[in-house]
């Protein structure tokens, strides 16, 4: 089944500590790089989908961006739904140019997180997602929420240190391969365990990074996209799932919607996980990755750590995961960090990811999770 | 920098005002007899805005708990390392709270706790206490 919208553009801008940026700044890079590499000028998109920023934070982000570039869209709005943003944003760039309501619509996306607030700074503002009466008061983080999960998921599945540790190797390794990556030196599983526990029993090279950077995609109609000057990327299927905001008010901490966005993705694809040739997968924690990987079926239960071991996310493995880096090595820019996974795959699907190249990617999958395992948005990509 | 008060709402009132009197209580559906995991003005199940108050046992097992070693503000260093802990009460709703003895206490995923209260500037606030094998 075809959704009826293609990425036409797709550009991310340098990443790290970029002393010299600023949250608008580095949404005006990405999103002209995304409409040149799309072959347009800035007249010719007609809508704009913006974010959130910590740095220049706004209750009207779309229109403050559109201000800053000088574009003027005929449909702009902004969509907070933490690191589902990127995905959900696509997704309903996707619903625009189907609709016959836009032609080209540009998804945007940026924060100077790291320069432009310290990572103390960074931390505390989000903790503030917690709950504010059965949450916050208690010292709750993201990173212990996440903890959380993670101590039950290691209860009833078996997982241990060294799967989760797994994985933040295998990421480690996809970035060195990535030229403009933030963090590149090769780590080994004795590197994470032995870095600073954070919140039990989850590791600092368990957890994303914190960056500056911005991302940004061209989503245009079937008729825009005819003029494209690269290979056609097309977005196939997609889907959300919800389950709660809160860990204390999640209904599971095994189970989440990424079981139902997922399903929701593949079925108007037509597709199933086996089917997928790259995964761009949310990885805030190493916990994070491994849950989705077995909700979402490309792993059974308990299979994902012991996968991960034997290489199976790596470039030669079954399930080529996160080829840049993802959040835990390539770097996390806030909703940005979502939009890399695109991005990525976009590179993938065309043939332009260098080192990183896999042979005839032709489907690739990207997820996206905000909150606490909260909020869920897959999308399914094909090239043509 | 303070610690975040918790700052009752209208939807939670009774929850706090019971903690105050170092009680726990809990809301249930009269409609469909669902148990809310968390207060709120209507419920999850069947939309039903007739919840009632009880007050609950104070017991509960633990479904997880983390030990945390990186506190999110200024106001939370001191305590590090602390417990914080989700707590499946008997009755069917669930608490996030510390843990008293933080990472001493030896928490394990299924024990059995008891609910106590610990002094806030704002009030009473509920923590857990790990009931003897």
């Amino acid at each position: 089944m075809s959704m009826h919208a293609f990425i036409t553009g797709a550009y991310d801008t340098q990443i790290g500590e970029l002393p010299e940026s600023s949250c608008m700044g580095l949404h005006t890079q990405a999103a002209f790089g995304a409409i040149r590499d799309a072959g347009l000028e800035p007249g010719d998109i007609d809508g704009v989908l913006c974010a959130y920023s910590f740095t220049e934070p706004h209750l009207m982000l779309g229109s403050v961006f559109c201000e800053y570039a000088g574009i003027h869209p005929t449909f702009c709005s902004a969509i907070q739904a933490g690191g589902a943003s990127a995905c959900i944003m696509i997704m309903q760039a996707a619903a625009l140019v189907a609709s016959g309501q836009c032609q080209h619509v540009l998804v945007v996306t940026g924060d100077n997180r790291l320069t432009g607030m310290s990572r103390d700074g960074a931390v505390a503002a989000l903790s503030e997602v917690g709950h504010p009466q059965f949450e916050r008061p208690f010292g709750i983080s993201v990173p212990a929420s996440y903890a959380l999960v993670a101590q039950r998921y290691m209860h009833e599945f078996g997982v241990t240190s060294e799967h989760l540790a797994a994985i933040a190797v295998e990421h480690r390794r996809h970035a060195g391969r990535h030229p403009k990556a933030h963090k590149r030196d090769p780590i080994t599983i004795d590197d994470v365990l032995q870095s600073r526990e954070i919140c039990s029993p989850l590791h600092l090279l368990d957890c994303c990074l914190i960056s500056d950077g911005g991302a940004a995609l061209v989503v245009s109609s079937r008729a825009a996209a005819g003029t494209s000057q690269h290979r056609g990327i097309e977005i196939l299927g997609a889907g959300q799932g919800h389950t709660h905001e809160h860990i204390v008010a999640a209904p599971s901490l095994t189970d989440f919607g990424c079981k139902a966005s997922s399903a929701h993705a593949f079925a108007a694809a037509g597709v199933k996980p086996a089917d997928i040739d790259v995964a761009l997968i949310y990885d805030s924690f190493t916990i994070t990755l491994l849950v989705e990987l077995e909700s979402i079926g490309f792993f059974e239960r308990g299979e994902a750590g012991p996968a991960a071991l034997r290489g199976e996310l790596g470039l030669d493995g079954s399930l080529p995961c996160n080829t840049h880096g993802g959040l835990l090595s390539y770097g996390h820019s806030g909703a940005a960090g979502g939009m890399f996974h695109a991005v990525e795959a976009v590179h993938q699907l065309r043939g332009q990811a260098q080192q990183r190249q896999l042979d005839n990617a032709r489907l690739a999958f990207v997820h996206g999770d905000g909150g606490i395992l909260s909020a869920h948005c897959s999308l399914v990509f094909g090239a043509i | 920098m303070e610690k975040p008060a918790f700052r009752p709402t209208a939807d939670n009132r009774p929850f706090w005002d019971g903690c105050q009197q170092q009680t726990i209580r809990y809301q249930l559906c009269q409609n469909c007899n669902t148990v809310q995991l968390i207060p709120r003005s209507v419920c999850t199940h069947c939309h039903s805005r007739e919840l009632a108050w009880h007050d609950a046992r104070g017991v509960g097992i633990v479904l997880s708990h983390t030990t945390v070693y990186r506190a999110p503000t200024p106001a939370f260093k001191g305590d590090t390392p602390y417990v914080i802990a989700l707590i499946d009460m008997q009755e069917g709703f669930r608490l996030m709270v510390n843990v008293r003895n933080g990472p001493d206490s030896n928490l394990a995923i299924g024990d059995k706790v008891r609910i106590r209260f610990e002094a806030r500037p704002e009030g009473l606030l509920p923590i857990a206490e790990k009931e003897p094998a």
